[in-house]
Formats: structure tokens, C-alpha cells, sequence
């Protein structure tokens, strides 16, 4: 079979780092051709290329066995490329057919003839059976829908060579299988899809072939059938990846964390937390499963202090801290890695330095009097980027701005789990991380409960609980449905439990 | 280092705006017949041809330093505080009522003035503050309310309690004893209006600057103003922070109103709110809310009000084009903001193109040699 997409000796520098370091890529027709890596590994600046939007130092790039120069995003849409990025780009106050039509209005008599736009994305939606509402307007659907929207745009301007930016990071699972499904009727009606990932999984479930890109260059070239997931994240790390987690027996002491029908009103109309009631031990995770907005973050902000309980009572080591402030919280060692790490995790245009004592600045040795010992900072901060692996360009003095994602949250973690807590509540800590990233904090996790520490773990991704809990909590409507051993369950009795199944019942 | 950069940064950005203002108003004395080398002449003569001169200048510059220095710091909390002007009301009030209500030495009376000042404009923006704190009531709102509380309030007490001799819309001269200006320093400057109020200046310049910097309140302060949320997931007690950021803005907007009230002049009147208040937010702005930079950006400010008289004077260009200069050079340290903010692009950009240039260039050349 011939390639439809060649992209030979590819080189892109910016200044500083070299993006793509000769790149040899080839796409054959039909397939869906997978591009793994880890962030910043240039699989994007690859397909910005591809799609136009930058020029490449060198190398060359044939489609359809002709050499040809792309060099702004409208060639691309002639040539058949279409790409849709991560995030959307879409107009929210106007209509699907708006957006869709949006570079290329179709006029009749001067005016826009939306009518017949619209009847073509009906057309176009029930071929690949897109379910896309051509008159709904942007703000009113779903994110899945976006994509979906962002799907048509593409056919709608007859693209062959489909580009997708990590298609699954916004999406449910649910969403997810849709886009599988989706994916395939594309190569059914004859169309190649380029998939930009670093989810393993996916790959495995959707792709014919992957490329691996490590820093710029090319690892190889497999056939998925050939592969495992263990094989490709081997490549794309550079080693060895531990997929069992070294996890010891949990050898769980008194309960330090106790929650007691604790009651908090939802906001906007949420479901708040109902009665609820979890014990969390010393030694041990406590994993809390369930959908997305079924009373975690209520759960998470009465807990660390952000939000005051309705009702009932949270104890820690027995006495009753829900009416202490955040601060004599943390000062009686409840931590906290946030699920939004920009929002409530960092202070963005502090150093990395800075940040490291958000949290205990104003306790010696970091102060003294009411002056900052910027000396002992220094130091404090070199150990602890040392300590937790955190890579930045600047050291300690670069802005938490210019981190990666991954070391962001790695800092983050730094920072919480330096300060030697009793309880650390770690809400969806590895979220939108790459594998080497993941491996490491969920070491990192494990360790704190060998060393007798609490661990109450809140996170969306199943796969997550499951691997490191001791114990399970799945939340329904804001109840708590059941607590389940990590060892006797699996993945369908949680998932049950997630829909309000009690454990059982099913049985 | 990484503070270093963005000192640089923030230097050039400034510098450029005045630049560019000054060409501005170049363009404009051209167009309205003048020579601009003879207008920027005498304009910087009239601010710096002697020593009385120069002592005019810093003492333009000392109100607008506080003012300046009040309105970066309540920016560093993430606060704008456009309530500068009531709260130098305030502040000159209290400093105004204490000289002519005591019959004391002067170090202790002027010591009672300074403190007297720094409270009444610390407790005037601290309402703000609260309002904020409590109530969420947008800061910008209340301060310019409370500007006009100030305005309304002065109105009424100096008629009633501090009515000068002649006139009912001023209060009466305050005594020598009373005043920041001391006849060494007047001597020295050749007659100048120069007080002690610019030493008082350059002392809370430091303290500004040592607050931000090294201690623990400074860290606070600014970590609230940015990020409001992660400051107080990490227990900061964000609404003590936005009190406090807006009570000591206003003890130097307070202190500010005291060297101009009984240092550059020496009585009050009613009914005028002090534009140095809002000319605050301009040097601010231009000083890119750091204590040193508002400094400077104030005498410069300085210079060109003392400077505009004599240019005035000595050619046919009216004063009004030193305050167009003025507004220009604020209207480009605001669009500064769009150029900084894209300033990585930017640089990229004009870097990558470069370089992609002078390379096709000398592949060009290259082959054409070959050829």
C-alpha cells in the first residue's frame, strides 16, 4: 500500500531546543496512525507542521506521492488535511452551521445561505452518525458534542487526512467510546485519522500502527497488534516502566481521619454530601471512586477547610477540626494536592522557591521576626526540587509559570508531602500527566502510607483507585454507596457502585 | 535572576514610553509652528536650570511618590485603589488640624503629624477594604465614593473649625512650627519650596520596597494579589491581607496628603480634591508598581510640571502640551502592558524569522557563488 502522508527528514528548532530532530513519518491510507509521547516530546510542533501553521527548518513533506509545500493552514484544507486541536476552536454565540461554515460562507443573492449549509451537515452527520444539531449553538452542548462539531468542520471541507490533538482528554469515558466508534466509520468511508496521544490504552484500542517520539526524534515505527502496552511506554519513556506498582501489604494503624454524617449543601444546585460517613486509617489509601460531581469537592473542601459542614463532624486524631481555619488545619497535618493546580495548587508568578513555602512561610527557618530568610529558602528549595525530581530550565528561581505540567505537579507534591503530613488528601493527582510523571508520584504515594501515613485518594480515573487503594469508598448523589477491599473487588462491582448499585444488589 | 530580567524588562518598557511620549509631543510642537529642540530645552531647563529649580522639582515629586507608592502597593494585593485622592484629604486634614490645635516644639509636633496623617489615611482606606472583604463591594466603587466622603467632609470642617481669616473656602495658615519646610533645606535650595516631605518619601520608598521583598507580610500580600484561591487553600487569611494592603496604601496616600498640605502649601481649601491623587495611578503605572520605579517615574512627572511654566515663558508653546506629553506617555506605559504581555512572542517571532532569513540568505548567496 503506498503512504498518503510522508514526512521525510524533518528538523524544527526553536530557540533553545531542537522540536523535531529529522523526523521520518509515513501515514498509509485508511489507517489510524497513532503519534505516542510525552509532553513536550514534539508530536504537536510534528502536526502543526503537517497542518501548516509552522515551517520546518528542513526535510520535505509528500502527500499522495507528491512533494509539496504547505505553508499556511488554508493549502492544508485544500490539500485534504484537517486537524482538530485540543482545545476547541470554536465561536460560542454562534450555531453549529455558523461555526462550521465560518472561512467559507456559502451566498445567495449577498446573503449567507445557511439553509443549504446546514441541510449538508445533516447529511454529513447522519453519514457517520454524528448525532451534531446543525441549528444548536455552541455554548448550549456538551464538550463531546464540540468535538463532534469540530469532526463535521472538517469533513464538511471534504478533508481525507484527519488530524486529532489528544482527542480524549476532555471527554467521559462514555464519550470516549463514542469517538471510537466514530473514528472507525471515518476509515470505513475511506479517510486516514492521525491520533496525537499519550494514553497507552487508547492507542491500543483504536490504532493500526504508532509512532513513538522521544525528544524530538523518531523511536520507531510498530504495528499495534504486535505490541503491548508495556512495549510502547518503554519507548516512549526511555525504561523500563513499572506497571505493578511495588505495593507491600498495608499494614493500617488507628484511624486518624474520621467523618461523621458529614453534611454539606451542593452549590448551584449540586447534590452536596448527604450523612456522609468514611474512617480513614493510618497506613493505609483510601480510595473515593465515583462520577464527577457527585459530592467529591464538597467532600474534599469541608475536609481541608475551604467550605464549612452543614452537619455532622470531621475528627482528626479524634477531635473535631470542623470549625478550625484552613491554616491550623494544615499546621495539625492535613495536606493537600489540589485537582486544579493552577487555581489552587501554585502561585503562578512566584518562583519555584516561593512556592515551596506557601504553606509554612511564616515559621522559622524560613522567617524569622517577620522577615523571610531568603538563604534557608534557597537551600530548602534546592533539596526538595532535588528530593521530588522537579526539572526547571532556572533551577529554584525559575517562575512556577514556566514549568511543565508534570513538573508542576510535581512540585506540588514536593511541597505537600516535604511537610511530613499525617493526612494528605490527593484529589486526581496525576490528572493530564505523562506515564514517567504518573509512575513517579504514585511511588511517591505508597511510600507515605508504608511510612504510616494517611492517604485519602479522590481521583476520576478508575484505573488509579483501583491500582493503589487499600480500601474503597464509591459516592453516589452525594451518599456513600459502599466501602469495598481493593483486593476482593474489580473493575465492573465499582463501576456498578458508581451508578448507585449498593453492593450486591447486583448479585 | 529571574527578578533581574524582569527589572530589565520592565525598565525598557518604561523608558520606552516616555519616548515615545516625548516624540509625541515633539510631533505636536512641530505641528503647531514651534521648534521642539527649543521646547524640550527649556522645558528640562525650568526643571533643572539651578538649584532652586531642581528643589521645585522634588518637591512637585514628593506628593506624586506617595500617591504612586499607594497605588502599587494596594495593585501588588490585586486591589485598585483609585481613592488616593480622599484619602490625601484625609491624611492633610489630620495633619492640618493637629498644627494648628497644638502649641508644641516642632520635632514633636511635626512627629505628631507624620503619625497623625499615616492613621487618618489608613483608617479612611481601610473602610474600602473591609467593604471589600466582607461584602465583596468592588474596591474601585468605594474608593472613588469615599473621595467624594473626603471632598464633602472637607467641606464642612475646615469653614467650621479651621476658617481662615479672610476667606471661608481655606483653612487658616498653619504656624511655622507646623510646617515640613525648614529653613536649612529652603536655604539650600537656594528658596525653593523643598521640605522634608521628600526625605520622608525616600524613607517609605525603602520601607515599601523592604515590605515587598523580604518579610513575611509582603509574601502574603502578594500572593493574594496573585492568586487569591491557591493563597488561601495554603491557609492565608485572604480578607485580613486585602484589609491590611488597603490600610497601608492609604497611611501613604494619608502621608502623601501631608507633605502636600503643610509642606508644599501651607493651608487648605475646599472643594478641590488633590489630582495627585489620580496622577498616582499614571506614575504607578509607569513605574510598574515597584517602589524604586515609582520614585522615579514621580520626579520625572515632577520635572516636566516644574518645567512647563519656564517653557512657557521663554517660547510660544503653551503649557498644556507638557500635560499632553504627560498623557501620552501614560497611554503608551498602558498599551506597555500589551506589548509585555506578548513580549515572549514577539521575541520569538522576530528571533525565528531572523534566523530563517539569514539562513535562506545564505543558502542564496551560497549557491549563487556556486553558480
Amino acid at each position: 500500500m503506498d503512504y498518503i502522508v510522508e514526512m521525510n527528514n524533518i528538523r524544527k528548532e526553536f530557540p533553545g531546543i531542537v522540536a523535531c530532530d529529522d523526523i521520518d513519518f509515513q501515514v498509509k491510507k485508511g489507517e489510524i496512525h497513532a503519534l505516542l509521547g510525552e509532553n513536550g516530546a514534539g508530536k504537536s510542533t510534528l502536526m502543526n507542521i503537517l497542518f501548516g501553521l509552522y515551517q520546518p527548518d528542513s526535510g520535505s513533506i509528500v502527500l499522495r506521492g507528491k512533494k509539496t509545500n504547505i505553508a499556511n493552514p488554508n493549502i492544508a484544507n485544500d490539500l485534504g488535511i484537517g486537524m482538530v486541536h485540543q482545545h476547541f476552536k470554536l465561536v460560542h454565540n454562534f450555531t453549529v452551521t455558523e461555526n462550521i461554515i465560518l472561512g467559507l460562507e456559502p451566498t445567495r443573492a449577498l446573503m449567507v445561505d445557511t439553509r443549504s449549509a446546514s441541510s449538508r451537515i445533516r447529511e454529513l452527520s447522519k453519514r457517520y452518525n454524528l448525532n451534531v444539531n446543525p441549528d444548536a449553538k455552541i455554548e448550549d452542548v456538551s464538550v463531546g458534542m464540540q468535538q463532534r462539531v469540530e469532526i463535521i468542520k472538517m469533513l464538511y471541507r471534504d478533508a481525507e487526512i484527519l488530524i486529532f490533538d489528544e482527542p480524549t482528554a476532555v471527554l467521559t469515558p462514555q464519550e470516549v467510546q463514542e469517538l471510537t466508534k466514530i473514528m472507525h466509520s471515518l476509515i470505513d468511508e475511506g479517510k486516514t485519522i492521525i491520533l496525537i496521544t499519550h494514553k497507552l490504552r487508547e492507542i491500543m484500542s483504536i490504532a493500526d500502527r504508532c509512532t513513538v517520539i522521544r525528544w524530538g526524534k523518531v523511536i520507531g515505527t510498530v504495528s499495534v497488534s504486535e505490541t503491548s502496552e508495556e512495549k510502547l511506554a518503554e519507548m516512549m519513556v526511555g525504561r523500563k516502566v513499572i506497571f505493578d506498582l511495588d505495593k507491600k501489604e498495608a499494614r493500617p494503624k488507628e484511624e486518624i481521619l474520621s467523618l461523621e454524617k458529614l453534611t454539606v449543601n451542593g452549590k448551584d444546585g449540586g447534590h452536596g454530601l448527604k450523612s456522609f460517613s468514611l474512617g480513614v486509617k493510618c497506613g493505609e489509601i483510601v480510595g473515593l471512586a465515583g462520577v464527577d460531581g457527585n459530592g467529591q469537592s464538597e467532600l474534599i473542601e469541608a475536609v481541608i477547610g475551604l467550605r464549612k459542614p452543614d452537619g455532622g463532624k470531621i475528627l482528626l486524631h479524634g477531635e473535631d477540626i470542623s470549625n478550625l481555619s484552613i491554616r491550623e488545619r494544615i499546621e495539625k497535618g492535613v495536606a493537600h494536592i489540589p485537582e486544579d493546580r493552577h487555581k489552587h495548587g501554585l502561585v503562578l508568578d512566584y518562583t519555584v522557591q516561593e512556592n515551596f513555602i506557601l504553606k509554612n512561610y511564616y515559621q522559622p527557618p524560613f522567617s524569622a521576626r517577620g522577615l523571610l530568610n531568603w538563604d534557608t529558602i534557597y537551600e530548602h528549595a534546592e533539596r526538595v526540587i532535588k528530593d521530588f525530581d522537579v526539572r526547571s530550565g532556572q533551577g529554584v528561581e525559575a517562575s512556577a509559570r514556566s514549568l511543565s505540567g508534570g513538573n508542576q505537579q510535581k512540585a506540588i507534591v514536593g511541597r505537600e508531602i516535604d511537610g511530613n503530613p499525617d493526612l494528605l488528601v490527593a484529589v486526581q493527582p496525576t490528572r493530564g500527566l505523562d506515564v514517567g510523571a504518573i509512575e513517579y508520584i504514585h511511588q511517591r504515594l505508597l511510600e507515605q502510607r508504608d511510612q504510616g501515613k494517611a492517604v485519602l485518594l479522590i481521583s476520576l480515573e478508575l484505573d488509579e483507585i483501583l491500582d493503589l487503594s487499600d480500601r474503597i469508598a464509591v459516592i453516589y448523589n452525594g451518599e456513600l454507596v459502599g466501602i469495598v477491599d481493593a483486593d476482593e473487588t474489580d473493575e465492573n462491582e465499582i463501576g456498578l457502585m458508581m451508578a448507585g448499585g449498593k453492593r450486591g444488589a447486583a448479585v | 535572576m529571574k527578578t533581574k530580567v524582569r527589572v530589565k524588562k520592565d525598565f525598557y518598557m518604561s523608558f520606552f514610553a516616555i519616548l515615545l511620549g516625548l516624540l509625541a509631543g515633539a510631533v505636536l510642537m512641530a505641528v503647531t509652528g514651534n521648534n521642539p529642540f527649543e521646547g524640550f530645552f527649556y522645558l528640562f531647563r525650568g526643571g533643572l536650570m539651578n538649584i532652586e529649580r531642581i528643589g521645585n522639582t522634588l518637591a512637585t515629586a514628593t506628593p506624586l511618590i506617595f500617591a504612586g507608592l499607594s497605588v502599587a502597593f494596594a495593585f501588588k494585593t490585586g486591589l485598585f485603589n483609585i481613592g488616593g485622592a480622599g484619602q490625601m484629604l484625609i491624611g492633610g486634614l489630620c495633619a492640618t488640624a493637629i498644627g494648628l490645635t497644638f502649641d508644641l516644639p516642632k520635632p514633636i509636633l511635626l512627629t505628631m503629624i507624620v503619625f497623625g496623617s499615616l492613621i487618618g489615611g489608613a483608617l479612611w482606606a481601610s473602610l474600602p477594604g473591609l467593604l471589600k472583604a466582607r461584602f465583596n463591594v468592588h474596591e474601585v466603587v468605594s474608593t472613588i465614593m469615599m473621595n467624594w466622603i473626603a471632598y464633602w467632609v472637607i467641606y464642612y470642617i475646615v469653614p467650621q473649625y479651621f476658617k481662615g481669616p479672610f476667606l471661608e473656602t481655606e483653612s487658616q495658615r498653619i504656624p511655622e512650627a507646623a510646617s515640613l519646610k525648614v529653613p536649612w533645606l529652603t536655604e539650600l535650595f537656594n528658596g525653593s519650596y523643598i521640605n522634608l516631605g521628600i526625605f520622608l518619601a525616600i524613607i517609605f520608598v525603602v520601607i515599601s520596597s523592604l515590605i515587598l521583598e523580604r518579610t513575611t507580610l509582603g509574601y502574603e500580600l502578594k500572593a493574594v494579589g496573585y492568586n487569591r484561591d491557591a493563597a488561601e487553600a495554603a491557609g492565608i487569611n485572604v480578607n485580613r491581607n486585602i484589609v491590611l494592603s488597603m490600610a497601608i496604601a492609604g497611611a501613604l496616600a494619608g502621608l502623601g496628603g501631608a507633605t502636600f498640605y503643610v509642606g508644599f502649601a501651607s493651608n487648605m481649601q475646599i472643594g478641590v480634591l488633590p489630582s495627585q491623587g489620580f496622577d498616582g495611578i499614571a506614575v504607578a503605572l509607569l513605574g510598574a508598581n515597584s517602589p524604586w520605579g515609582v520614585f522615579a517615574a514621580a520626579v520625572f512627572f515632577g520635572l516636566l510640571h516644574t518645567g512647563k511654566g519656564f517653557m512657557n515663558a521663554m517660547t510660544a508653546i503653551p503649557p498644556e502640551v507638557a500635560d499632553t506629553i504627560i498623557a501620552t506617555i501614560i497611554y503608551f506605559a498602558a498599551t506597555s502592558v500589551l506589548i509585555e504581555r506578548n513580549w515572549d512572542k514577539i521575541k520569538k517571532i522576530n528571533f525565528a524569522a531572523l534566523l530563517n532569513r539569514g539562513k535562506k540568505d545564505s543558502l542564496k548567496a551560497g549557491s549563487g557563488g556556486e553558480q
